[in-house]
C-alpha cells in the first residue's frame, strides 16, 4: 500500500456548490432558442474526475477489478460502462482520465490505490478543476467544425473516440461517447470562454441551453 | 502549416497542437562536476544550426503532452520522419540522398536547396568554403 495521505475534498453537503459554469450562468441571459434549435448545450456538473498515470498493464488490471471497465489501450479512444455513467479515456501513453458520477471519486481512488498496491502509479483527483459540457442536435458537428482543428467527420471521429486538442485557441478534451452527442471536458479557467464561444458558434443554428 | 505525425497518438495532427523544443539527441556529460567548461558549456548552450537534415525534439503540447523526435529539413521544411524518445533516426544527413533517389525524387546533394534562398553573391559563400 502506498504511503499516501488521502482526503475527500468533496464537501458533505453540495448545497451552495458552484460548477465552473456558475459565473457564466449568473452573468449571461439565456438566448432565445428560436423555433427549431439545431444545437443543445448542457452541462454535466459535479462529476468525479480522476487522472490515472502509470503503466497500461497494471492500471488495466486494477481498473477492470474496481470499475469493471477495460482501460482503453489504443490512443485517442475511450471505454465506458453500458449505462454511460462511468468512463475511462486515453490521454497519453501513460495517462488516463476516469469520469464517474459525483461523490464516487474518493471511494474509487481508495479502491484503486488498494488494488494497485506498491506499483508505480499516480492518481490525482481533478474533479474541481474541470467540467463536462454536452453538445447534441443536428448541427452539433458544424459547431465543432468551426471550433477545432481536429477532423470531426464521422469517418475520422467514430463513436468511442476522444482527443485532447485545440478548441478556439484554448484546450479541450473532445469525445464522442454516443452517436447522438459529443462531450467537451473543459478546464475551470476556460469554462466561461468555451461556453460563450459555443453559444456564439451555435447561434446561427439556434441553440437551447440546459442549466445544471 | 505542418501536418505532424505524433508517434504516441499514432496519427497526424495539426502543427497548432505542437511546440518545437530544440535539437534532439543531446547527451548530458556523465560526470558534470568533472567535465571541462567546453563540455558543460557545449551541452548547456551550444546547438547545431544545420541547413538541411536536422534532428529535433517536439512536444505534443495540446494532445498527449509527450516529447518525441523529428527529422526535418530546415531548408525545405520537409518532414522525413518522427520517432519516439529513445529511438534512433532512420533518416540522416548521410543517407537522405540515397533515400530520395530510391523514391524517384531528384535530390540535391549540395548547395542551396530552397528556391529564392540563393544569396545575392554566391561568391561570398564560395570564399567561405575555400
Ligand atoms: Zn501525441
Amino acid at each position: 500500500m502506498s504511503n499516501i495521505k488521502e482526503f475527500d475534498c468533496r464537501p458533505v453537503s453540495q448545497e451552495g456548490a458552484e460548477s465552473p459554469m456558475a459565473w457564466t450562468h449568473q452573468h449571461h441571459e439565456s438566448r432565445p432558442a428560436g423555433p427549431n434549435p439545431g444545437v443543445r448545450i448542457a452541462e454535466k456538473a459535479f462529476l468525479g474526475h480522476l487522472i490515472l498515470r502509470g503503466g497500461a498493464i497494471v492500471l488495466d488490471e486494477a481498473v477492470r477489478d474496481v470499475l469493471g471497465i477495460a482501460l482503453p489501450g489504443r490512443p485517442n479512444t475511450m471505454t465506458q460502462n453500458d449505462a454511460g455513467t462511468h468512463s475511462v479515456q486515453w490521454l497519453g501513453p501513460d495517462e488516463w482520465l476516469v469520469i464517474v458520477p459525483g461523490g464516487e471519486e474518493f471511494e474509487l481512488e481508495a479502491k484503486l490505490r488498494k488494488a494497485l498496491g506498491d506499483a508505480h502509479f499516480s492518481i490525482v483527483n481533478v474533479s474541481g478543476g474541470q467540467t463536462v459540457l454536452t453538445l447534441s442536435g443536428t448541427n452539433a458537428r458544424e459547431v465543432l467544425m468551426k471550433s477545432v482543428v481536429y477532423d470531426v467527420h464521422p469517418s475520422a471521429f467514430p463513436v468511442g473516440k476522444g482527443v485532447t486538442t485545440v478548441f478556439a485557441k484554448a484546450t479541450a478534451i473532445i469525445r464522442r461517447p454516443a452517436e447522438d452527442h459529443w462531450e467537451l471536458v473543459v478546464r475551470r479557467s476556460f469554462a466561461d470562454y468555451t461556453y460563450r464561444w459555443l453559444l456564439d458558434a451555435a447561434a446561427e443554428y439556434g441553440v437551447t441551453q440546459e442549466r445544471a | 502549416m505542418f501536418h505532424i505525425y505524433c508517434p504516441y497518438c499514432d496519427e497526424y495532427r495539426e502543427e497548432e497542437e505542437f511546440h518545437p523544443s530544440g535539437q534532439a539527441h543531446l547527451r548530458r556529460p556523465a560526470d558534470p562536476a568533472n567535465s571541462t567548461d567546453d563540455e558543460w558549456g557545449g551541452y548547456l548552450f551550444f546547438r547545431d544550426n544545420e541547413r538541411g537534415v536536422h534532428h529535433e525534439m517536439w512536444l505534443h503540447a495540446v494532445g498527449c503532452r509527450k516529447f518525441f523526435n523529428m527529422t526535418r529539413n530546415s531548408a525545405t521544411y520537409e518532414i522525413y520522419e518522427t520517432y519516439k524518445m529513445g529511438e534512433r533516426p532512420s533518416v540522416t544527413a548521410e543517407n537522405v540522398g540515397d533515400l530520395k533517389r530510391q523514391s524517384g525524387v531528384q535530390a540535391e546533394t549540395s548547395g542551396w536547396q530552397t528556391v529564392g534562398a540563393r544569396p545575392e553573391s554566391e561568391s561570398l559563400n564560395e570564399e567561405e568554403q575555400a
